[in-house]
C-alpha cells in the first residue's frame, strides 16, 4: 500500500505502508543506533515524536517478549528505509511488521531516511505526518494546524495512574499498599515522568525495590513510603511545562539522595536555578561521548534528548560534572555538598552500551 | 594527556612480503601510521623489506631502511639511528614478532628505546593460550575448554575427554596457518603433529569446537586514560570452523538483538581493559544462536587484518588513531578525520551495511583443495557498501573479477543433486552460488539451514534474490519489449510489469548485463532505457556518523535512493 510522510517544511517522501494503514503525527526525529528498534519504540521519551531510524534494515531480529521497555508502544510513528520481515533471533516471536500492526501504529518504508536526516539536521526537527489516506496536500494543509509537539505535557499521558512496586522477582509493576513493609534492603522513590522498565531492572539486580509514583504525586506522599532514596525518571516533551514536578523535586531536596536520569536531569538543574532550551535536532542514538570533567574520562552513552540543561545560572552549589563531546552540551550536574547528582544519558542502556551502569552503583553507595 | 613530549625519533616497522594473511592491509596500516606520526612533528624511521608498499615511498618517512626484517639488520638500524620509541603493533604478526624478538634479545634495553602503545607484557598475555586464558577465567569471561600442547604425548587427555569435534590452532603463526578441526583422534593426532612443527614457539591449542555457532568480531581502540570504544562489529555470514579471513563478513552485525550486541561489546571492553592495550584490538567471540551464550575466541593485541576492513567500513581511521594514541594522545584529543568536527573519541555510526567476499586463489591453483577451513586460503578481498544487504552482496561479488555477475554461476547449474548438497554443506569457495543453486532446485531455507548452518537471516535474503531473478528470467520478454519501445513516450503506463520489475531488481543491485541477458538484448541498450526511465544511483556519503554531523572526506558509495550527494 502506498504511503507518505510529509514535513512541516512541505517536503514529501513516497513509500510504502508498514504496520497499520491510516494516519499519525509527531515530531519528526532520528535515531542512529544500529540496533534496539524494539526498546526505542517502547521508551515513553519517544511519547508525540515519529522516530526515522537511520539504520536501514529495521526488523532484521524481530520482536521478543522480554525487551520491551513499558506496557506499549509509545513512537507516534515510525519512518525505516527496509522493513525486514524475516526475522531471525532465537528469542524472536514476531516481525516487526506484524507487531506494529497489531497495536495499530502507523510506519512508513522506504524512504531515503539518510535524506530525511539530513533534512532534519540542516533545519532541525519538525512536525510530520505519515499517511495512507491522504493526498500530499491535504496532510500538509491538516500538519499546519496540528498543535506543535511543545504544546503538550506528554508527561501526564505517559506516567503510571496508581502507585506500584518493582522488586527483583518483576516482569512487569506490582500493586503495593500503601504504609506495605518492605520486600528488598533498600527502597527507592521513583517519579515517573515516562520511566524505562530497566531502570526499575537496573535497580532491582542492587536488592532495591522501587515504588513507583505518577508524575503529579506531592513531595509528602512521595516520602510516605519511607524511601532510602528518590530517582527522576526520564520523559518526554518540554520540561517548561513541569513547573509542578520542580516544585515536588525542591521540596525533596536534602530529605534523601536524589537522582535524575534524562528528563530528571532537567528538573534537577531547573529546580537549581537553571533553564532548558530545545536543541536543534536533539541526541538520540547509543555512541554518544560524554566526558566526566572529575576523571577526564570519555563514556560512550545512550541518548535520548531533545531539550539540554543551560549552565547559565545553576546555583546553590550545582554544578555541570559532565559533557559532550560532540557539541560540549551539559550532560550531567552534581552538588557540591548533597548527595544529588543527575545525567542527562542513560545509565540503564537498553538500547545502547552499558558503559554508564555505574551511575546506579554510585547513587546505592550514596543511600544511607 | 598531550603528545609525550620526550619522543623525537619513532621506528617503525613493516609487515613485509605479502603472504596470506597479512596483505595489503599492513601497508596501509603503516602508512596511515606513519602519516599521522608525522603530523605529530615526530621523526620516523621506516624499516620494511617489501619494496612494493606505499610506507615505502620516499616522502612516507624521513629515513627507509629497505632490509630484512629480523634482529640482526634491526639491531643495526636501531644502532644507527637511535630512535626514542618503536611502534610495534602496525606491522602485521610479523613487525609484532620482531618487536618481540628484539625485546628479548635485550636490543631495546640497550639503545634506551621504549616500546610505544601497548606493553609487550599485554601482547604477551594476549597471544599465550594459557595467560590469556588464565586471565579470560579471572575477570569471568568463558573461553571453550581446551587444552594447551608443546609434545604430541599431551594429546592423550584431550583425546579421552569425549569432546568432539575438537579444533587444533598452532600459536605465534600467521593466518591460523597448520590448523584444523578434528573429528576423531586419527585426525587429532595428524593435524596437531603438523601445527607443532609449523608453530614459532612449538605449541599448539585444541578446544572444542562450537559447530554452528554465530562468530563475531569487535573492533575495539583503548589510550590510556582507559577511554574505551568500539570501532564497530561484525558478523560471519559463515558460522564458527572457517577462518575469519575465509569468512563472507557483514558489518555492522545483522541477526544480534541490542541485548546481544551489548553484552559482547561490554565483554570486548572488559577484555581490552583487562589487558591494558593502548591502541587497536581486534576480539572474536562466538554467540550460541540459540541462547545468551557465548565464549571469547581470540584478542589480537595490534591492528589487524580485520582493521583495514573495519577503518573502510566505517570511516573510522584504526591505525591513525592507534599510532597516536601510542604517542600519548588520548581519544578525546584526537581529532574525526571525516567529519572534521567531532573527535576520535565515539563510536561510528552506519548508515548502511557492508558486505566482504574473500577471493581464493583457486582460478590459479585449479588442483588445490578448494574446501575452506580454519586455515585462511583466501589471498585477497573485496568490500561493498549500499543501503541494502542485497545490493552490497551483488556488489560485492562483481567486485570479485571472477566472471561471474550475478548468483549464478556455471559451476554451480552442472552440479548433482548429491554433489551439490555436498557444496552446501561443506565451506567452499562457491559456497554463496551452491546455496542459490539449491534454492533454485526447491530447497528450502531450513533445509539449506541444516546442512550450512548459516543463519536464516541471510538465506532468506539469499532465498529471496533467487526468486526475484526467476521472476526477472521469465518476464524476460515483457523487459525485452519495453527495452524495444525505447523511442514511445509513456514507457511507464505502457510497460508497467516490466518498469515495476526493473525498479525492483536495481533495488537489490541486479546488474544490466544480468537484466539483458534474460531480456535477449544489448546490455547497452537496457541501460540507455533504464537511464531514461530515472532509474540511476544516487551517491551517499561514508561519514561516520549516519549524517548526524557535517562530513568533510568525500567518501561515497552507490545506491538506488532518492538524494544524491555526490
Amino acid at each position: 500500500m502506498k504511503c507518505i510522510l510529509v514535513l512541516e517544511n512541505g517536503a514529501v517522501f513516497q513509500g510504502e505502508s508498514l504496520g497499520a494503514a491510516g494516519t499519525t503525527n509527531g515530531e519528526l526525529v532520528f535515531n542512529t543506533g544500529m540496533t534496539g528498534y524494539q526498546e526505542i519504540l517502547s521508551d515513553p521519551s519517544y511519547a508525540g515524536q515519529i522516530v526515522t531510524f537511520t539504520y536501514p534494515l529495521i526488523g532484521n531480529y524481530g520482536i521478543n517478549p522480554q525487551d520491551h521497555e513499558s506496557r506499549r508502544i509509545q513512537v507516534e510513528g515510525l519512518v525505516v528505509r527496509n522493513s525486514v520481515d524475516t526475522p531471525s533471533n532465537w528469542r524472536a516471536e514476531t516481525s516487526l511488521h506484524q507487531y506494529l500492526k497489531e497495536n495499530d501504529i502507523v510506519g512508513v518504508q522506504g524512504i531515503d531516511t539518510r535524506a530525511v536526516t539530513r533534512a532534519l539536521r540542516t533545519q532541525g526537527v519538525m512536525m510530520s505526518t505519515i499517511t495512507t489516506e491522504e493526498t500530499a496536500e491535504a496532510a500538509l494543509l491538516r500538519l499546519q494546524n496540528t498543535p506543535p509537539y511543545a504544546s503538550r505535557d506528554m508527561n501526564q499521558v505517559v506516567t503510571t495512574t496508581e502507585v506500584y512496586l518493582w522488586n527483583r522477582s518483576s516482569n512487569a509493576p506490582l500493586p503495593i499498599a500503601p504504609d506495605a513493609p518492605r520486600t528488598e534492603t533498600k527502597r527507592i522513590a521513583l517519579l515517573d515522568c515516562g520511566v524505562k522498565y530497566n531502570i526499575l531492572r537496573s535497580l532491582a539486580q542492587y536488592e532495591c525495590e522501587c515504588v513507583v509514583y505518577p508524575c503529579t504525586a506531592t513531595a509528602d506522599e512521595i516520602m510516605k513510603c519511607k524511601p532510602d532514596g528518590i530517582v527522576l525518571s526520564p520523559g518526554p516533551g518540554d520540561p517548561a511545562h513541569l513547573g509542578y514536578v520542580v516544585n515536588t523535586v525542591k521540596q525533596l531536596i536534602e530529605k534523601k539522595p536524589l537522582l535524575g536520569i534524562c528528563l530528571g536531569n532537567q528538573i534537577l538543574g531547573c529546580a537549581f536555578g537553571s533553564k532548558t532550551y530545545k536543541l536543534k535536532f536533539g541526541h538520540r542514538g547509543s555512541n554518544h561521548p560524554v566526558k566526566d570533567l572529575s576523571t577526564g574520562r570519555v563514556y560512550i552513552t545512550s541518548q535520548n534528548h531533545g531539550y539540554a540543561v543551560d549552565p547559565d545560572g545553576l546555583k546553590d552549589g550545582m554544578e555541570v560534572a559532565y559533557l559532550n563531546l560532540n557539541d560540549g552540551t551539559v550532560e550531567g550536574l552534581r552538588h557540591k555538598q548533597l548527595p544529588v547528582f543527575s545525567i542527562q544519558y542513560h545509565p540503564e542502556a537498553s538500547p545502547g552500551p552499558a558503559d554508564s551502569a555505574y551511575f546506579f552503583h554510585e547513587f546505592i553507595q550514596s543511600l544511607k | 594527556m598531550p603528545k609525550d613530549n620526550t619522543l623525537n625519533k619513532v621506528l617503525v616497522i613493516g609487515s613485509g612480503p605479502i603472504i596470506i594473511g597479512q596483505a595489503a592491509e599492513f601497508d596501509y596500516a603503516g602508512s596511515q601510521a606513519c602519516r599521522a606520526l608525522r603530523e605529530e612533528g615526530l621523526q620516523v624511521v621506516l624499516m620494511n623489506s617489501n619494496p612494493a608498499t606505499i610506507m615505502t615511498d620516499a616522502d612516507m618517512a624521513d629515513r627507509i631502511y629497505i632490509e630484512p626484517l629480523n634482529v640482526e639488520f634491526a639491531t643495526r638500524v636501531i644502532e644507527k639511528e637511535r630512535p626514542d620509541g618503536l611502534l610495534p603493533t602496525l606491522g602485521g604478526q610479523t613487525g609484532l614478532n620482531l618487536a618481540i624478538q628484539l625485546s628479548e634479545a635485550g636490543v631495546l634495553e640497550k639503545y634506551k628505546v621504549r616500546l610505544l602503545g601497548t606493553p609487550l607484557d599485554a601482547i604477551r598475555k594476549a597471544e599465550d593460550r594459557e595467560e590469556f586464558r588464565t586471565l579470560m577465567r579471572a575477570i569471568g569471561e568463558p573461553v571453550p575448554e581446551s587444552w594447551i600442547i608443546t609434545h604430541e604425548n599431551q594429546l592423550t587427555e584431550p583425546a579421552a575427554s569425549g569432546i568432539w569435534p575438537l579444533i587444533v590452532r598452532p600459536a605465534y603463526t600467521l593466518g591460523g596457518t597448520g590448523g584444523g578441526i578434528a573429528h576423531n583422534r586419527e585426525e587429532l593426532y595428524e593435524i596437531a603433529r603438523r601445527g607443532l612443527t609449523l608453530s614459532m614457539r612449538h605449541q599448539v591449542m585444541v578446544e572444542r569446537y562450537l559447530a554452528g555457532w554465530k562468530e563475531i568480531e569487535y573492533e575495539v581502540m583503548r589510550d590510556a586514560n582507559d577511554t574505551a570504544i568500539t570501532v564497530c562489529n561484525m558478523e560471519n555470514f559463515d558460522p564458527m570452523g572457517v577462518h575469519t579471513g575465509d569468512s563472507i563478513v557483514i558489518a555492522p552485525s545483522q541477526t544480534l538483538t541490542d541485548k546481544e550486541y551489548q553484552m559482547l561489546r561490554t565483554a570486548s571492553l572488559k577484555i581490552i581493559r583487562e589487558l591494558g592495550i593502548e591502541g587497536g584490538c581486534n576480539v572474536q567471540l562466538s554467540l550460541d544462536p540459540n541462547s545468551f551464550a557465548y565464549y571469547i575466541i581470540e584478542v589480537n593485541p595490534r591492528v589487524s587484518r580485520s582493521s583495514a576492513l573495519a577503518s573502510k567500513a566505517t570511516g573510522y581511521p584504526i591505525a591513525r588513531v592507534a599510532a597516536k594514541i601510542a604517542v600519548g594522545l588520548r581519544l578525546d584529543e584526537i581529532e574525526n578525520a571525516v567529519t572534521k568536527r567531532t573527535l576520535a573519541c565515539f563510536e561510528p555510526a552506519l548508515d548502511y551495511c557492508v558486505v566482504k567476499i574473500p577471493r581464493w586463489p583457486f582460478d590459479k591453483f585449479t588442483s588445490a583443495d578448494k574446501r575452506i577451513t580454519t586455515q585462511m586460503k583466501a589471498t585477497g578481498e573485496v568490500m561493498a557498501i549500499d543501503r541494502t544487504f542485497e545490493s552490497a552482496f551483488m556488489k560485492a561479488i562483481r567486485s570479485l573479477e571472477i566472471g561471474v555477475y550475478s548468483l549464478t554461476n556455471k559451476t554451480a547449474n552442472l552440479l548433482s543433486d548429491m554433489e551439490l548438497e555436498e557444496a552446501v554443506r561443506v565451506p567452499n569457495d562457491e559456497r554463496i552460488w551452491a546455496i542459490a543453486e539449491a534454492f533454485r532446485r526447491g530447497m528450502a531455507v531450513e533445509e539449506v539451514h541444516g546442512l550450512s548452518a548459516v543463519d536464516p537471516w541471510f538465506l532468506r535474503k539469499l532465498a529471496a534474490m533467487v526468486q526475484l531473478e526467476m521472476k526477472l528470467k521469465t518476464n524476460g520478454r515483457a523487459l525485452a519489449r519495453l527495452v524495444k519501445d525505447e523511442q514511445a513516450e509513456e514507457l511507464e503506463q505502457n510497460h508497467p510489469l516490466a518498469v515495476r520489475l526493473l525498479r525492483e531488481a536495481k533495488t537489490i543491485g541486479y546488474p544490466d548485463r544480468m537484466l539483458a541477458e534474460f531480456a535477449e538484448v544489448p546490455e547497452m541498450k537496457l541501460r540507455a532505457v533504464r537511464i531514461r526511465l530515472g532509474i540511476v544511483p544516487a551517491y551517499k556519503m561514508v561519514d561516520t556518523c549516519a549524517a548526524e554531523f557535517e562530513a568533510a572526506t568525500p567518501y561515497f558509495y552507490s545506491c538506488a535512493e532518492q538524494e544524491d550527494e555526490s
